[in-house]
C-alpha cells in the first residue's frame, strides 16, 4: 500500500522552516497593571474600569508590584538575565480599543533578556532560545456588530469593552527557531505546551487559551534546504489553542511552500488564523508598517529590581515542569510510554491532582487517558476545560473500588457530572443508582432459578454456558444495578448448593 | 471696593477663624466681584457658585479648619474637578464633566479652601498669553488691551483683579511665573514631583507642575503647603515631606545667603525697564546681607529649542486620547463614517492651531529616523542644563533673573508669530527642564508703568530657599502693595 506524501512533509523535504513565537500571557494579578480595577474574566462590559484604565484626562498610572514580581519569575524560570534598570515605553497608535491611543509597553529595555526553554518532542530535546520577556498593558476589546463575519468589514457599528484594558500582559518572544525540519509544527506545539505548564507551575497566570489569557503569534518562514539566509516571514496572530498552533504552522508551511514552488514571493504580513478551516488569511501588510514613535513613558519611574530580591525570587522558584513530570512518573510507577501519552494528551496535571485526591494511579490515568480525553476531543476542548474536576473523578473511582458503583454506572455518573447535574454523590442519589445490595441480589437469584427450572437443571448438569439467561434475569430484576460478576458467583453458589 | 476683596488669604483665614466674618460672606463678596468685573477681564470659564457656597458653609459649620479654611480660590481649568466642567481651554473637551477630583483638589477641599470656579488658559496650557484659549483671551487688569500672560493667565488675572486672593496654576515652561510677572502677582512652580500631578490634564508629563498664585509670598507658601506632599497615585511624586516653605516665607531673611545672577539672562531682547528693576532687586538683596555673584549657565542658551522638542513630543502622545470615542467633542459621526474618520474630523475641529502645530512638531520629533536627532538630542541638552544648575548651586544658594524679558504685550501682538510668543518663556524654561523650583514676585514697574517680575530659582527640593529670598525682597520693596497702583477696573 502506498500513502501519498502529505504536502507538509513534501514542502519540508525541500525547504527548511524557521519559526518565531510571540506569546502573550495575561498575568493572574488581582488588579490591573496600573490601577486598582479587578481583572476577573467575564464581567459585564465596562464595569471593571476607572479613570486610569479608561485613560481619562489627568489620570496617571502606578505600577502593580505583583506584576513586576510575576514577570521577573517568568524571566528567571526561562533562564533570562534580569535587567538591573529598565523603563516602560509608550507605543503610539490610534485604535478605538486603546483608551489613551498609546499602549504602555516596553521597547528597547525589556525586563528579562536572553533565556531558553528546553522542550521534549517524542523523546528528543529542542532548546528554544528566548530573546526577551517584557511587561505591557492589554487593550480593550472591540466587538463589531451588524456584519456577518464579526470582523470590522461589513459591520454597521462597533462596541468597545474596556474591562480588559490595563490587564498586565507579559510578552515572551523567542529567537528564530531553526533546525526543526519536519518537526516544526510539533516543536511549536511542544514549546507552547511546555511554556503553559511552566507558567501554571509558577502560579502567575491561569493560562486559559480559550479565554485568551494565553495567546500566541506564530511567525513562519521557509528557506531552501541548506540555505542560511532566512526567508520572508508571515505573522499569524492570535492563535488560541495548542492544536491551532500546530495547524497554523502546518498551513503556513504548505501555503508558503506552494508560493515559493510557483516562483512567487512570500509577502511580509500579519495573517488571521481561522479555527474552523485551519487556514490563515491576510491581515495588515507590514510593508506599510506603522511608526509607533516609542519613547520612555514619562508618567512612570524606571524599574530597578534589586539584585538580592531577584536572587530571593530565583531561590523560591518551583521545580520546572519537565523535572516535576519525571519525578511524578517515578513516584507513581508510570512507564516512559505512559508518561509520554499523558504529556501529549495534556493530562499530567489532571492525573496528578486525581491521585492527590485519593485515586489509585492506574485508575486516575485510566479515567483521563482512557475516557475523558476522548470526551474532550469530541467537544473540541482541552481535557482541563471539561466540567469535571480531578476530585470528582477520584470520588467516582473510590465508589467503584468499594463496590458502590459498577464500571458502567461509574461512566453514567461521570456523564451526569459533565452534564452539570452536580457532585457524584448527589447524582447517584438523584438517579437512585447504586449496586444492588446482597440481600436483594440473593432474592433475585433465587427468583431467577425458580422461574427457569430448565436452565437451572442444565447448569447443575455442568453446562455453565447456559447461565447467561439467568444472569440477564437477575440484572433485569435489579434494574441493572447489580454487579454482574457477583450475580454470576451467587447463581453458581446457589445452584451448586442444590 | 469691599475690604474683604483687598485682604490677603492669611488675613481672611484669620478673620473667618475668629468668626469676624463668615466664609459664606467672603465667598459671596468674591462671587459678586466676579459678576461685576469678569466681563472685562474674562478670567473665569466656569463659576461654581453653588459648590463654592456649599464649601463655605462647611467651614462656617466648623467642619473644617486650617490656615486657609474659607479662603476663595481660582482654579486653572486644566485641573479636573468632580462634577464641575473641565475643558483645559479646548473645544475638544467642551461639555466634559469629570467623574473624579484631582489630588490637589481633594487636598484643597479638605483644607477648607473654597473653589470659586475654573479659570481661562491657553488650550492645553500651550501658550503665553491665553490667546490660544478656545473660549477667547483673558485680559490684563493693569491694561485691558494687554494679555495677562499664559498659559495660566486666567488665574493670575483673577488674583490681580481681586476676584480671588489665591489661585492655582500649572507650569510646564513658565505658565505660572510669566503670568505672575506680567500681572504683578506672585507665582511659584514647586520642585517637579513636589505636588501631585494626578488630575492635572497632561501637556508635557516630565515638565508639568501645579503651583500657587497669590498676591503675597506668604499666601503662596501657605497654598503650596496645602497642595504639596507625596501622592501614591502619582509615580513621579517625591516621597518626602513638603519643604518648610511657610516657615521660610515668615523668616524673610537673606543675610549670609549666596545669590547668583544668571549671566545669560540679560542684554538684547530685554526691556530696559525690566533690567533696571532687576538690578535694583539685586542691589537690595546685597543690602539685606546676601552676597551676590554672577554665575554663567552656558547651556541655558539651548533651553528653548530643547523645550520645544521635548514638550511637543510628550504632548503629541498625551493628546492622542482626545479621539471622540469616550468623552468630549464628537464630529462627523453620521453613521457611515468609520471610527478613524470620526477621530480625524473631531481632532481637526476640536484642536486649535497652536495645539495642532505642537502635535505635528512632536510627532515629527519622535518619528523613526528622526528620534535621535531631535528628541534624543533634546534629552542630552536637558542633562547639560541640569548640570549647569548643579554646578551653580555648588557656588550659590539660589539663582535670580528677570522672570520674563518684557512686560505684558498687547493682545494680538504675538499671536501670529510663534517664535516671538515662545521668547516670553526664555528665562522660565530652564527650571522646568531641570525639575527645580522657581518663583516670580513683583519687583516694581517698568518705564511703561507695567509690573516686572523677579525670578528666584532654587535647587531640587529646596523650595524653601526661594520663599525666603522672595519674602525678604517683598518686605524691602513693599511689592505686596504694588497692585494698589493698578488702575481701577
Ligand atoms: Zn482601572
Amino acid at each position: 500500500m502506498t500513502i501519498a506524501t502529505p504536502p507538509y512533509d513534501d514542502v519540508l523535504d525541500r525547504y527548511d522552516p524557521v519559526l518565531g513565537l510571540e506569546t502573550h500571557v495575561e498575568l493572574g494579578t488581582v488588579t490591573k497593571l496600573f490601577c486598582g480595577c479587578s481583572t476577573v474574566f467575564g464581567a459585564e462590559p465596562n464595569t471593571q474600569v476607572c479613570p486610569v484604565c479608561l485613560g481619562l484626562p489627568g489620570s496617571l498610572p502606578v505600577t502593580n508590584g505583583t506584576a513586576i514580581d510575576y514577570t521577573v519569575r517568568i524571566g528567571l524560570a526561562l533562564h533570562c538575565r534580569i535587567a538591573e534598570w529598565c523603563r516602560f515605553a509608550r507605543k503610539n497608535y490610534f485604535y478605538p480599543d486603546m483608551p489613551k491611543n498609546y499602549q504602555v509597553s516596553q521597547y528597547d529595555e525589556p525586563l528579562c533578556i536572553d533565556g531558553y526553554l528546553d522542550v521534549d518532542v517524542d523523546g528528543d530535546e529542542f532548546r528554544i532560545e528566548i530573546e526577551r520577556v517584557h511587561l505591557e498593558e492589554d487593550t480593550g476589546k472591540s466587538m463589531h456588530v451588524g456584519g456577518s463575519t464579526g470582523r470590522i468589514h461589513g459591520a454597521t457599528h462597533s462596541l468597545v469593552d474596556y474591562n480588559r484594558a490595563g490587564i498586565p500582559l507579559v510578552e515572551i518572544v523567542t529567537k528564530p527557531i531553526a533546525g526543526t525540519g519536519h518537526r516544526a509544527a510539533a516543536v511549536a506545539k511542544a514549546y507552547v505546551t511546555e511554556l503553559r505548564d511552566l507558567l501554571r507551575g509558577l502560579g502567575v497566570s491561569d493560562v486559559r487559551m480559550e479565554q485568551g489569557s494565553l495567546r500566541c503569534d506564530v511567525n513562519v518562514s521557509l528557506m531552501p534546504k541548506g540555505a542560511t539566509a532566512y526567508g520572508t516571514r508571515s505573522e499569524t496572530k492570535n492563535v488560541n489553542s495548542l492544536r491551532s498552533v500546530e495547524r497554523a504552522v502546518r498551513y503556513e508551511v504548505e501555503r508558503q511552500g506552494a508560493r515559493l514552488d510557483g516562483g512567487e514571493r512570500v509577502v511580509q504580513e500579519t495573517r488571521h488564523f481561522h479555527e474552523d478551516s485551519g487556514t490563515t488569511s491576510p491581515g495588515r501588510s507590514k510593508e506599510e508598517a506603522q511608526d509607533y514613535r516609542y519613547f520612555p513613558e514619562p508618567d512612570l519611574v524606571p524599574l530597578a529590581p534589586a539584585p538580592d530580591w531577584v536572587a530571593q525570587l530565583e531561590a523560591s522558584l518551583p521545580e520546572p515542569p519537565s523535572v516535576a513530570r519525571r519525578r511524578f512518573a517515578t513516584e507513581h510507577g508510570f512507564s516512559d510510554l505512559e508518561l509520554t501519552q499523558m504529556t501529549n494528551a495534556g493530562v499530567v496535571d489532571l492525573v496528578r491532582e486525581t491521585i492527590a485526591a485519593g485515586a489509585a494511579p492506574g485508575k486516575a490515568r485510566g479515567w483521563w487517558l482512557g475516557y475523558l480525553v476522548g470526551r474532550a476531543n469530541d467537544a473540541g476542548v482541552e481535557a482541563a476545560s471539561l466540567a469535571i474536576t480531578p476530585a470528582q473523578i477520584a470520588r467516582v473511582g473510590a465508589l467503584e473500588d468499594d463496590g458502590t458503583l459498577t464500571n458502567k454506572l461509574a461512566r453514567q455518573v461521570v456523564e451526569a457530572v459533565l452534564a452539570g447535574e452536580g457532585e457524584p454523590d448527589a447524582v447517584i442519589e438523584a438517579h437512585g443508582w447504586k449496586v444492588a445490595g446482597e440481600d436483594e441480589l440473593v432474592a433475585a437469584v433465587d427468583a431467577a432459578i425458580a422461574a427457569s427450572p430448565d436452565i437451572a437443571a442444565k447448569v447443575r448438569d455442568g453446562n455453565q454456558g447456559a447461565l447467561g439467561p439467568l444472569v440477564g434475569a437477575v440484572m433485569k430484576a435489579t434494574g441493572g444495578s447489580a454487579d454482574a460478576k457477583r450475580a454470576r458467583e451467587l447463581l453458581l453458589e446457589r445452584l451448586a448448593g442444590g | 471696593m469691599n475690604p474683604l476683596l483687598a485682604a490677603t488669604a492669611t488675613e481672611l483665614a484669620a478673620k473667618i477663624a475668629a468668626r469676624e466674618v463668615s466664609a459664606v460672606e467672603v465667598a459671596q463678596a468674591h462671587l459678586d466681584r466676579i459678576a461685576e468685573v469678569d466681563e472685562k477681564v474674562h478670567a473665569f470659564l466656569h463659576v461654581d457658585t453653588d459648590g463654592a457656597l456649599a464649601q463655605a458653609r462647611r467651614v462656617d459649620d466648623g467642619e473644617i479648619s486650617g490656615p486657609l479654611a474659607g479662603v476663595p480660590l481660582a482654579l486653572k481649568d486644566v485641573i479636573v474637578t468632580k462634577g464641575v466642567p473641565t475643558t483645559a481651554g479646548s473645544r475638544i473637551l467642551q461639555g466634559w464633566v469629570p467623574p473624579y477630583d484631582a489630588t490637589i483638589v481633594e487636598r484643597m477641599r479638605a483644607a477648607g479652601i473654597v473653589v470659586l470656579g475654573k479659570t481661562n488658559m491657553d488650550e492645553f496650557a500651550m501658550g503665553s498669553s491665553t490667546e490660544h484659549s478656545a473660549f477667547g483671551p483673558s485680559r490684563n487688569p493693569w491694561d485691558l488691551t494687554r494679555t495677562p500672560g499664559g498659559s495660566g493667565g486666567g488665574s493670575s488675572a483673577a488674583v490681580a483683579s481681586y476676584q480671588a486672593p489665591i489661585g492655582i496654576g500649572t507650569d510646564t515652561g513658565g505658565s505660572i511665573r510669566q503670568p505672575a510677572a506680567v500681572t504683578g502677582t506672585v507665582g511659584a512652580k514647586p520642585t517637579y514631583g513636589g505636588v501631585s500631578r494626578y488630575g492635572l490634564i497632561a501637556f508635557s508629563s516630565s515638565l508639568d507642575q501645579a503651583g500657587p498664585c497669590a498676591r503675597t509670598v506668604l499666601d503662596a507658601a501657605l497654598l503650596h503647603e496645602v497642595i504639596g506632599g507625596h501622592d501614591p497615585r502619582d509615580s513621579t511624586s517625591i516621597a518626602a515631606a513638603v519643604p518648610p516653605v511657610v516657615a521660610a516665607a515668615r523668616q524673610a531673611d537673606v543675610s549670609g545667603m549666596r545669590i547668583g545672577v544668571v549671566t545669560q539672562f540679560k542684554g538684547d531682547g530685554y526691556q530696559p525697564g525690566v533690567l533696571a528693576r532687576f538690578d535694583e532687586s539685586v542691589a537690595i538683596l546685597e543690602k539685606l546681607g546676601a552676597t551676590v555673584e554672577e554665575v554663567s549657565c552656558p547651556h541655558f542658551d539651548y533651553a528653548l529649542p530643547a523645550y520645544y522638542l521635548i514638550a511637543p513630543s510628550e504632548a503629541s502622545s498625551n493628546l492622542a486620547r482626545y479621539d471622540a470615542m469616550r468623552y468630549g467633542l464628537r464630529v462627523g459621526d453620521d453613521g457611515v463614517a468609520s471610527a478613524e474618520e470620526v477621530m480625524a474630523a473631531t481632532r481637526d475641529a476640536g484642536f486649535g492651531a497652536e495645539v495642532k502645530r505642537r502635535i505635528i512638531l512632536g510627532t515629527y520629533a519622535l518619528s523613526a529616523g528622526y528620534y535621535d536627532a531631535y528628541y534624543g538630542q533634546a534629552q542630552k541638552v536637558r542633562t547639560l542644563i541640569s548640570r549647569d544648575f548643579a554646578s551653580a548651586f555648588e557656588r550659590v544658594d539660589v539663582l535670580v533673573s528677570p522672570t520674563t524679558p518684557t512686560t505684558a504685550f498687547t493682545l494680538g501682538e504675538r499671536v501670529d508669530d510663534p517664535m516671538a510668543m515662545y521668547l516670553a518663556d526664555l528665562c522660565t524654561i530652564p527650571s522646568n527642564l531641570y525639575g527645580g523650583p522657581a518663583l516670580s514676585l513683583p519687583c516694581g514697574l517698568s518705564d511703561d508703568g507695567l509690573p516686572v517680575g523677579l525670578q528666584v530659582m532654587a535647587p531640587v527640593q529646596a523650595d524653601e530657599r526661594m520663599y525666603r529670598v522672595a519674602a525678604a525682597v517683598e518686605a524691602a520693596l513693599g511689592s505686596d502693595k504694588l497692585l494698589e497702583k493698578a488702575p481701577p477696573l
